[in-house]
C-alpha cells in the first residue's frame, strides 16, 4: 500500500436542549415518551400550520457559535430543502443554506490542532422510521427538533483527530449547555467526509459516510475508508462520490447513495419565517454569560493536572465544575463569607496558587478513584460538596490520612448514609485517622522494638542494613493497626535505633 | 350588516339562508358542503345569549360562508380537491374563530379552483360554480363560491383568500366588495397555503363598511404566523407609515405629498384638509370596450368630487405576470409537498411501495392544474435553474415593489380595472392556461407588493354582466382605503 494523505471534513448535527420543538409548543425531549406522543398539527404539517420559531433555539445557537469561537451573523434566514421521505412531513425540511446563523469558527483539539469551522447553521430534526418485513414504522417525535449542523473545513488528517474533534465537539456543545450530548439517543451525530491524495497533490474524490454516533464509530469508520480508498487507489481505480454507511457490526462501510442518485433538493428560501434580526447587545450578553469551556480548563489547570488526567476529567464537565470551584476556593468560605472578586489580577488567579495541590489531589482522586467505580456514572449526578473535598484533600495533606484511608473517605462521600458528613467525621467512623503525635508513636516504636521478633532485624540495621528499616516501619503500622502516619515513624525509628 | 336581535332571530337568518344556499345549489354550485346542524345550533345560542341580555358578539347570528380552504372544526377542509376531500380538522383558523368569537355562524363551504389554483372555479374537484349573472359565465376564482353566494343575497358575508387576484376578479364578477388587505394584516393560520409570500385572507360584502367591520374583528398579529404585522388596522394612517417598512428610516415631515391622516374627521362641507388627493390611474394598461368606459366614467366622478387625476407609468408592471407565475408556482410545488398520503387525506389504496403511494395519490389527488404548477414550480427550483428564474424573478419583484412606493409618493391611491374583460364563458379558457393566467395581469402585481386593494362595483354591461373595478393603497393604508371607498366610490 502506498502511503497517502488523507482530507477529513466532519459535518455534525447537534440537537438542542430547548424545552420545545423549533417551530411548534411540544415537549422536545421524547426520550423515554411512546411514539408519536410529542407531535403538534405543526410537526404533523396539517393544511395551514406555519412554524413559530422557538427564541431559545436562536438563543442557544448564538451560544454554541460562541463556544465554537464563530462570527455569529446579525441577519440569518432559513430556506427549504425539499425531498419526500415519510420520516420528513412536510415534504420539506426548514434548514438555513444561504444565510445561516453561525459564520466562521474553529475548534481546539487537545494537543493544540485547530480545526475550522466553515459555519453552522439551524435545522429541523426529521422523524424517526422503523423498518419491519413488509412494512415501515414512522415517530415524528423527533420531527422539529432544534437541530445545529457544524460544518468543519477539511482541516483533519488523521483517524485520531477526526475522533478527537467530534469528542472535542461533544465537550463543547455539552459544556456549553446547548446539548444534552446524550450520544446513545442520537443527541449528535456525524457525517465523515473522507479522501486520500498523496502528498503535495490535489484533493482526490470524496465519500460521505453518514450518521455515524459515537467517537469510535467515527475512528474505526476513517480507519477503514483509508483502507477501501487506498486499495483502489493503488490499483489505479477511482474513488466514487457517494454516500456511504457503516456497520459497527461489520466494521464496513457500504455504498448507499451515489453523486447520480443525489437529490435535488430544490432549496428556496423560507416565506413562512420572516429573517432573524439580532442585536449586537444580545449577542454581547450570551457571550457575557458562557459557561466554562474545554480550553478555559485547560488553561485554568495547565501544570497543576497532568495533561492525561486533565483529559479524563474534561469528558465529565460536572467534575470539572467541582475543581474549579475548589481552585477558586470561595464557595468554602460559605455562606457569610465575602462574595468572591470579578476578576483581575488577583481574582481567580492568585487563588489558584496556594490551591494548586488541593486541586492536583481531588482530580487524581476523580481520575482514578471516582472514575475507576462502577457505578461512577450514578455518582456524577450527585456529587460532594467543594467543602468536604476540600477538607479531606486538607487533612490528607496534613497527613492526617493516608493515602488509602483518604480514598476510602472519598468513597463514602457517594454512599448514601454518609453522603452529606464532613471529612473528618467519616474519617473518625471509619477508624482511620493517622497518629501522628510524637509521644504516642515512640510508644509504639519501643514496643516493636523491644519485641523479640524484631530482634535480628534490629542487629541488620545496626550492622549497617538499611533495607530492613522497611520491614521495621511495616511492623510499626500493624501493631497501631495501621493508624501509624509512615512518615511519621520513620524519623522516629532512626533516631532510637542510632542509639 | 344585518345582526340578530330580539326582532329577528339567529335561528331564522341561519334558516333562510341555508333556504337560499338549497335553492341555489343546483343552478350555481356555491357550496361543497353546509353545516346545517352546527350551524343552528349555534345560532340557537346566540338568540339564548340575546335573550339573556348578553352581548352577542358584533356580528351576532350573521350566517357567512366559508371559503373551503380555510380549517374550521366544522367539516371537512377539502381545498375542493380530491386529495384533501376526506380531510377533517382538529383545529381552527385564526381568522375564523375571530369571526365566531363575534357571533357569525358558518352556513357553508365555499366552492373554490382546487387549492386555489385558478381564475374561474373551474378547476374544482368537485365542478364549476356558475355566475350570478349568467350560469353560462364562470364565477371568477379562484373563491368563485364565496362571491357568487354574496352576490347571490345568500349570506351578507363570505371569506377568500386572495393569491393573486382570487378575491377581487370573482367580486368584480359578480358585483359585489371584494377586498384583499395588506400582506400580513389577517393571519394565515389555519388557512390552506398556496403561496406563502403572497397568500391573503380577504372578504366579500356588499359594502366597504362592512368589509371594515370585519377587517377590525379579523385584523391582528398572530403569534402563530410569523408573517403577520403588528397590530395596525384602526390606528390613524400616515403615508409615511405606509412607505417605511416596518425598521425603515422615518417618514418624512409633512410636503406636497408627505403626510396624510386618511382617518381624519370628514367635516360637514365634505372638506378633508388632511385626507386624499390624488387618484392615479396607471398608462400602461391597455385596456377597451365596457371596461375603460367604466374607469373613464369613475375617473370623471372622482374629478368632479374634486380630486385630482394623476397619469402613472409604471413599466415594470407588465413583467410582473411573468415573476408571479415563478414565483408562486415555487411557492405552491414547496406548499403542496405535504399531501403525500402517508398521515392524513387520500392515499391510492393499490399503491405497493413507497414511490407508489406518493406517486398515485398525489396524481389521483391532484388536478391537472395543480399538477402544471407543481411541475413549474419544481423546474424553476432545480438546481441549474434557480438562479435564472426564481432569483432573478424575486429581483424582479423587488423592482415592481419599489415602483408602487414611487407611485405612491404621486398619489393617495390608484384606481385601476381589475381585469381586462367581464366574466368569460366556461369552458372558454380551460384548454389554454396562458390565456387563464393572462386574467391576472392587473391583479397580480398588487399581491407581489403585498398592496390592499378593494374591488367594487360599477355597474353592468349591456348584457347585465357584473364590472367592478380596483382602489390600491399603499402597505397598512388598509382602513383609509375603505373609508375613502365607503364615501366617495358608491
Amino acid at each position: 500500500m502506498k502511503d497517502y494523505e488523507i482530507t477529513i471534513g466532519i459535518e455534525c448535527h447537534v440537537q438542542l436542549a430547548t424545552r420545545t420543538k423549533l417551530f411548534s409548543e411540544v415537549d422536545n425531549d421524547a426520550r423515554e415518551k411512546e411514539p408519536n406522543s410529542c407531535v403538534s398539527p405543526v410537526d404533523y404539517a396539517l393544511p395551514g400550520m406555519l412554524p413559530r420559531l422557538n427564541k431559545e433555539a436562536v438563543k442557544m445557537a448564538v451560544i454554541a457559535g460562541h463556544a465554537l469561537n464563530s462570527e455569529i451573523n446579525l441577519i440569518s434566514r432559513f430556506d427549504r430543502k425539499h425531498y419526500y421521505y415519510p420520516d420528513l412531513p412536510k415534504g420539506y425540511q426548514i434548514s438555513q443554506l444561504y444565510q445561516p446563523i453561525i459564520g466562521a469558527g474553529y475548534v481546539k483539539l487537545p494537543d493544540g490542532t485547530k480545526v475550522r469551522i466553515e459555519h453552522a447553521h439551524m435545522e429541523e430534526d426529521a422523524g424517526k422510521l422503523s423498518h419491519f418485513a413488509g412494512y415501515s414504522l414512522v415517530d415524528l417525535n423527533r420531527a422539529g427538533t432544534p437541530l445545529i449542523e457544524i460544518v468543519s473545513m477539511p482541516d483533519i488528517h488523521s483517524a485520531a483527530h477526526a475522533r478527537d474533534y467530534c469528542k472535542e465537539l461533544w465537550r463543547i456543545m455539552t459544556y456549553a449547555g446547548v446539548c444534552f450530548g446524550d450520544l446513545y439517543n442520537g443527541n449528535m451525530r456525524f457525517d465523515v467526509n473522507i479522501s486520500l491524495a498523496k502528498p503535495g497533490e490535489p484533493l482526490g474524490t470524496r465519500a460521505e459516510i453518514k450518521n455515524l454516533n459515537s467517537f469510535r464509530s467515527v475512528e474505526r469508520a476513517v480507519e477503514y475508508e483509508y483502507k477501501r480508498q487506498s486499495k483502489l487507489l493503488d490499483k489505479d481505480e477511482k474513488v466514487v462520490q457517494e454516500t456511504r454507511g457503516w456497520s459497527d457490526d461489520t466494521g464496513e462501510t457500504t455504498s448507499q447513495r451515489s453523486k447520480e442518485e443525489a437529490q435535488d433538493y430544490r432549496y428556496m428560501p423560507e416565506p413562512d419565517i420572516p429573517p432573524i434580526h439580532l442585536t449586537k447587545e444580545f449577542v454581547e450578553e450570551q457571550k457575557a454569560k458562557m459557561p466554562k469551556l474545554p480550553e478555559d480548563y485547560r488553561e485554568q489547570f495547565k501544570g497543576q493536572i497532568a495533561d492525561d488526567t486533565l483529559e479524563i476529567l474534561l469528558d465529565y464537565q460536572p467534575l470539572m465544575g467541582k475543581l474549579d470551584e475548589l481552585a477558586r476556593g470561595d464557595a468554602l468560605r460559605g455562606p457569610a463569607g465575602p462574595e468572591p472578586q470579578a476578576s483581575g489580577s488577583d481574582g481567580r488567579d492568585s487563588a489558584a496558587g496556594p490551591r494548586a495541590s488541593i486541586v492536583k489531589r481531588v482530580a487524581n482522586w476523580f481520575a482514578s478513584v471516582l472514575l475507576a467505580e462502577e457505578k461512577s456514572a450514578e455518582y456524577l449526578n450527585d456529587l460532594p460538596s467543594a467543602k468536604q473535598l476540600d477538607d479531606l484533600a486538607e487533612m490528607t495533606e496534613k497527613s492526617e490520612l493516608s493515602s488509602t484511608g483518604a480514598k476510602e473517605v472519598f468513597l463514602k462521600f457517594f454512599d448514601p448514609q454518609m453522603r452529606n458528613r464532613d471529612a473528618r467525621e467519616i474519617a473518625k467512623e471509619l477508624n482511620v485517622l493517622q497518629e501522628n503525635d510524637a509521644g504516642a508513636l515512640e510508644k509504639i516504636v519501643d514496643e516493636v522494638l523491644s519485641d523479640p521478633a524484631c530482634a535480628k532485624a534490629v542487629e541488620d540495621y545496626k550492622a549497617g542494613s538499611e533495607k530492613v528499616l522497611g520491614f521495621l516501619v511495616g511492623q510499626v503500622m500493624k501493631a497501631s493497626k495501621g493508624k501509624a502516619n509512615p512518615a511519621a515513624v520513620q524519623p522516629i525509628l532512626k533516631k532510637k535505633l542510632s542509639k | 350588516m344585518q345582526i340578530a336581535s330580539k326582532e329577528l332571530s339567529a335561528v331564522e337568518m341561519v334558516k333562510t339562508a341555508l333556504e337560499k344556499a338549497k335553492a341555489a345549489q343546483e343552478k350555481y354550485s356555491v357550496f361543497i358542503s353546509l353545516n346545517k346542524e352546527a350551524a343552528l345550533k349555534r345560532a340557537a345560542e346566540i338568540d339564548g345569549k340575546i335573550k339573556n341580555g348578553e352581548n352577542p358578539g358584533r356580528l351576532a347570528g350573521v350566517p357567512y360562508a366559508l371559503k373551503d380552504n380555510f380549517l374550521s372544526k366544522d367539516g371537512n377542509t377539502t381545498a375542493a380537491s380530491k386529495i384533501l376531500e376526506p380531510m377533517k380538522s382538529p383545529i381552527t383558523a385564526t381568522s375564523v374563530k375571530k369571526l365566531e368569537d363575534e357571533g357569525a355562524i358558518m352556513i357553508g363551504r365555499t366552492n373554490l379552483d382546487a387549492f386555489a389554483h385558478g381564475s374561474s372555479t373551474e378547476n374544482s374537484y368537485f365542478g364549476p360554480t356558475k355566475n350570478s349573472k349568467d350560469a353560462a359565465r364562470v364565477a371568477g376564482g379562484s373563491s368563485g363560491g364565496s362571491a357568487v353566494a354574496v352576490a347571490l343575497d345568500i349570506v351578507q358575508f363570505a371569506t377568500g383568500t386572495d393569491t393573486g387576484g382570487s378575491i377581487r376578479q370573482p367580486a368584480s364578477f359578480n358585483g359585489v366588495y371584494g377586498f384583499k388587505p395588506t400582506y400580513g394584516t389577517i393571519s394565515r393560520y389555519g388557512v390552506v397555503a398556496m403561496a406563502s409570500s403572497t397568500d391573503c385572507v380577504g372578504f366579500f360584502a356588499n359594502s366597504a363598511e362592512d368589509i371594515d367591520l370585519l377587517m377590525s374583528i379579523t385584523a391582528g398579529q398572530d403569534p402563530y404566523d410569523m408573517t403577520t404585522l403588528p397590530d395596525y388596522y384602526g390606528a390613524d394612517f400616515t403615508r409615511g407609515d405606509a412607505l417605511r417598512g416596518p425598521a425603515g428610516p422615518e417618514p418624512q415631515a409633512s410636503g406636497s405629498d408627505g403626510r396624510y391622516n386618511a382617518t381624519a374627521p370628514w367635516d360637514a362641507e365634505g372638506r378633508r384638509p388632511t385626507g386624499p388627493r390624488k387618484i392615479g390611474v396607471i398608462k400602461d394598461f391597455d385596456i377597451k370596450g365596457d371596461i375603460k368606459d367604466a374607469l373613464d366614467k369613475k375617473i370623471k366622478d372622482l374629478k368632479s368630487k374634486g380630486y385630482e387625476i394623476v397619469e402613472l407609468e409604471m413599466p415594470t408592471l407588465k413583467y410582473a405576470l411573468a415573476v408571479y407565475y415563478i414565483v408562486v408556482p415555487a411557492e405552491i410545488s414547496s406548499n403542496l409537498s405535504r399531501y403525500d398520503g402517508i398521515r392524513y387525506a387520500y392515499r391510492n389504496s393499490s399503491a405497493k411501495s413507497l414511490d407508489e403511494v406518493y406517486g398515485k395519490s398525489r396524481s389521483d389527488g391532484f388536478m391537472p392544474e395543480n399538477k402544471r404548477r407543481i411541475m413549474i414550480g419544481n423546474f424553476v427550483l432545480s438546481s441549474g435553474f434557480y438562479d435564472a428564474y426564481y432569483l432573478k424573478a424575486q429581483k424582479a419583484r423587488t423592482l415592481i415593489i419599489k415602483e408602487y412606493e414611487e407611485a405612491f409618493k404621486k398619489c393617495d391611491f390608484i384606481l385601476s380595472p381589475v381585469t381586462p374583460n367581464p366574466a368569460f364563458k366556461l369552458g372558454e379558457k380551460t384548454d389554454d392556461p396562458v390565456s387563464m393566467y393572462l386574467e391576472d395581469v392587473m391583479s397580480v402585481p398588487i399581491n407581489l407588493a403585498g398592496l390592499p386593494s378593494l374591488a367594487f362595483p360599477v355597474g353592468e354591461t349591456k348584457d347585465g354582466l357584473s364590472l367592478g373595478l380596483q382602489l390600491i393603497g399603499p402597505r397598512r393604508s388598509d382602513k383609509a382605503l375603505l373609508d375613502f371607498a365607503g364615501k366617495e366610490l358608491k
